[in-house]
């Protein structure tokens, strides 16, 4: 049980390349922050860093109130959960789990008693005898966990810890993983690329690209508010629509209200309808694909300056590939940028 | 692939029982001379049979020697040649393993340097520093002694790359487990490095041994006391020490005597070896 703050965290390696730069964040005791980005954006390099395998060239890492920027990985009380799991191949599921602990000088008898709770805790007891090999990658994954739990550490960092596995194993890890998490109260830091992961898991989202923070929120406030460019095509799916306001006004179609400086209009697919908006947008274009996906459907269509934008309806829309077709949004659902800066406007 | 062609079968078993026959045909020779009189070989003619000497042969041999005819009893250099073996094989791997290790896993000045020096003495044999060598144990009053016997022969370059090369495939999040477990870079080596590299250790042992019993030159130059002689270099006197005819009979029996402990290394290290193979993964 700990807060994890970090202050101003820089990461040069050598030949002068900035892998994070300048980076603040407080976690509250028994917070899940994710940590999303693009590969390169230096998520792993951060939880690396706070794990203690990366060192810091400045700033400060204070975990509970110790400052542990001098501290070995062991010495600072977190687990860590690997994307590979790293499991020590010729050691059985338990000594795996109690490696850690006999190193601390744990008490049998306790290392015992830890070792078979958080093997209840995941539903390993079975394969306790067993060598990692002769695990599938879910019991792996189980595995890893566990050696993170019988820690009992103040923080648990993950690093992308469920990318090896197979989509449908994904979600019901993802979702056990959230339940101990919170079951236990134990601060998290969680690292993925993979944008629902960190919507579904996060109690607050951090958006990072080339080495600093974009965005930091909760994933609805993330979701519902982008305040920058980035944010906005990073996070939801299918990817925000972003349209040239030069090109609206040609069109004699721009939308009421817009603030100074905005050149750029996001709309989310979700919020493009068939049905026209009073005093917001209007976008003519001609059907390209439509793509059906059970509850909801993909329409794409092209503009006349050639970008193709999507919406996404529940049910099958009556559309036919190839028709003309308008596509309307609510003045509340756009979403302003400035291009150059990046930034939203309003 | 070749399909289920009979003549092309056929052939390539001949040529297959060829090669195995040229290599065991003197195997069998040495044996079959092990068994028989000393009269036998001075006749010219090679019998082909065993004997009816084998028992007495090898007794002679092993308990009591021909000592006008350079041929002491072998026990004492069986033993002093496993001793040198098994202190190579042994040395060699566990100076391989350090330092593969602190190749592998440390940053200290100057590494790659001393990665390539380590690789260069690969081209510096005994054979090619043979004096120097000479004069280094000889000043160390190493002369008729195990540790003269092994120490120049324990470096090995060829067993520091192998582990090397093998330390590199484990993945790098083991190293940061373990750091995390709070394990320090000894504890790493000898809980995590040291039982992967069961299989690695068990064929560098084969080889090295094997290396190690075989030595003849080193031996030769360090031993003048025959209470450091090992079976190789015995065998070599025998031919060519006594003042009479070799005694082909004895030193066939000493040749196949010699030849037991490698094979039998590696009829227990295969073993090792495919324990090694099925229960470990990187």
């Amino acid at each position: 049980m700990a807060r994890i703050v970090m202050d101003d965290l820089h990461k040069v390696y050598s030949g002068n390349v900035q892998a994070v730069t300048g980076i603040s964040l407080d976690i509250a005791d028994g917070e899940m922050i994710v940590l999303v980005g693009p590969s390169g954006c230096g998520k792993s390099t951060l939880l690396r860093m706070v794990a203690g395998l990366e060192t810091i060239t400045s700033g400060t890492l204070t975990i509970g109130d110790r400052v542990v920027n001098a501290l070995e990985p062991a010495e600072r009380d977190i687990a860590m959960v690997f994307q590979n799991y790293a499991l020590y191949p010729h050691m059985s599921v338990y000594d795996n789990l109690a490696y850690g602990l006999r190193n601390r000088g744990v008490a049998r008898a306790e290392i015992d008693r830890r070792v078979q709770e958080a093997a209840e805790m995941l539903q390993i007891g079975d394969y306790l005898k067993r060598k990692p090999r002769q695990l599938s990658g879910g019991q792996r994954q189980r595995v890893a966990m566990g050696r993170a739990l019988v820690r009992e550490p103040s923080a648990f960092l993950f690093d992308e810890p469920l990318s090896n596995l197979d989509a449908k194993l994904r979600v019901q890890m993802r979702v056990e993983i959230r339940q101990l998490q919170k079951r236990l109260g134990t601060t998290s830091l969680y690292v993925t690329h993979d944008q629902l992961e960190a919507l579904t898991l996060a109690d607050r989202l951090v958006v990072l690209n080339a080495g600093r923070i974009e965005q930091v929120g909760t994933p609805m406030d993330l979701y519902r508010r982008p305040e920058t460019v980035f944010v906005a095509g990073f996070i939801g799916s299918p990817a925000m629509n972003m349209i040239d306001t030069g090109w609206l006004a040609g069109q004699g179609a721009m939308p009421d209200g817009l603030p100074a400086g905005t050149d750029l209009i996001g709309v989310r697919p979700d919020d493009l309808t068939l049905t026209p908006q009073a005093g917001g947008l209007a976008l003519s274009g001609q059907v390209v694909l439509l793509e059906p996906a059970g509850a909801e459907s993909h329409v794409y269509a092209t503009l006349s300056n050639g970008q193709t934008v999507t919406l996404r309806t529940p049910g099958l829309p009556d559309v036919a590939e190839g028709a003309a077709i308008t596509l309307h949004a609510p003045r509340e659902a756009l979403h302003p940028f400035n291009a150059a800066s990046g930034k939203r406007t309003g | 692939m070749v399909e289920n062609d009979r003549w092309g079968n056929l052939l390539a078993h001949l040529i297959l029982i060829l090669g195995v026959a040229l290599v065991v045909f003197p195997v069998y020779v040495a044996i079959i001379a092990s068994t028989h009189a000393p009269g036998t070989f001075l006749q010219g003619v090679m019998p082909l049979l065993p004997g009816s000497h084998a028992v007495e042969n090898y007794r002679t041999v092993l308990f009591e020697g021909r000592s006008n005819a350079g041929a002491p009893p072998i026990g004492l250099m069986l033993w002093n040649s496993l001793v040198m073996a098994l202190m190579i094989a042994v040395g060699k791997i566990a100076i391989s393993l350090l330092s593969a290790f602190a190749i592998v896993y440390f940053r200290f000045p100057f590494r790659i340097f001393f990665f390539w020096v380590i690789f260069l003495t690969l081209m510096l044999p005994v054979e090619v520093r043979i004096s120097p060598t000479y004069q280094v144990v000889a000043n160390l009053g190493m002369l008729n002694s195990y540790l003269g016997l092994t120490v120049p022969l324990i470096a090995s370059a060829t067993a520091t790359f192998l582990f090397r090369q093998f330390f590199m495939t484990i993945p790098e999040e083991m190293l940061e487990a373990a750091r995390v477990d709070g394990a320090g870079p000894w504890k790493f080596f000898k809980d995590i490095l040291l039982p992967l590299s069961i299989t690695n250790i068990a064929a560098m042992f084969v080889i090295m041994f094997i290396y190690g019993w075989n030595q003849y030159l080193w031996p030769l130059l360090v031993t003048t006391n025959d209470r450091y002689y090992t079976v190789v270099m015995g065998i070599q006197r025998m031919v060519t020490g006594a003042d009479s005819e070799p005694l082909w009979h004895l030193v066939m029996a000493t040749v196949v005597l010699a030849a037991l402990p490698p094979v039998l290394v590696i009829l227990f290290m295969q073993r090792l070896f495919v324990k090694g193979l099925t229960e470990t993964e990187k």
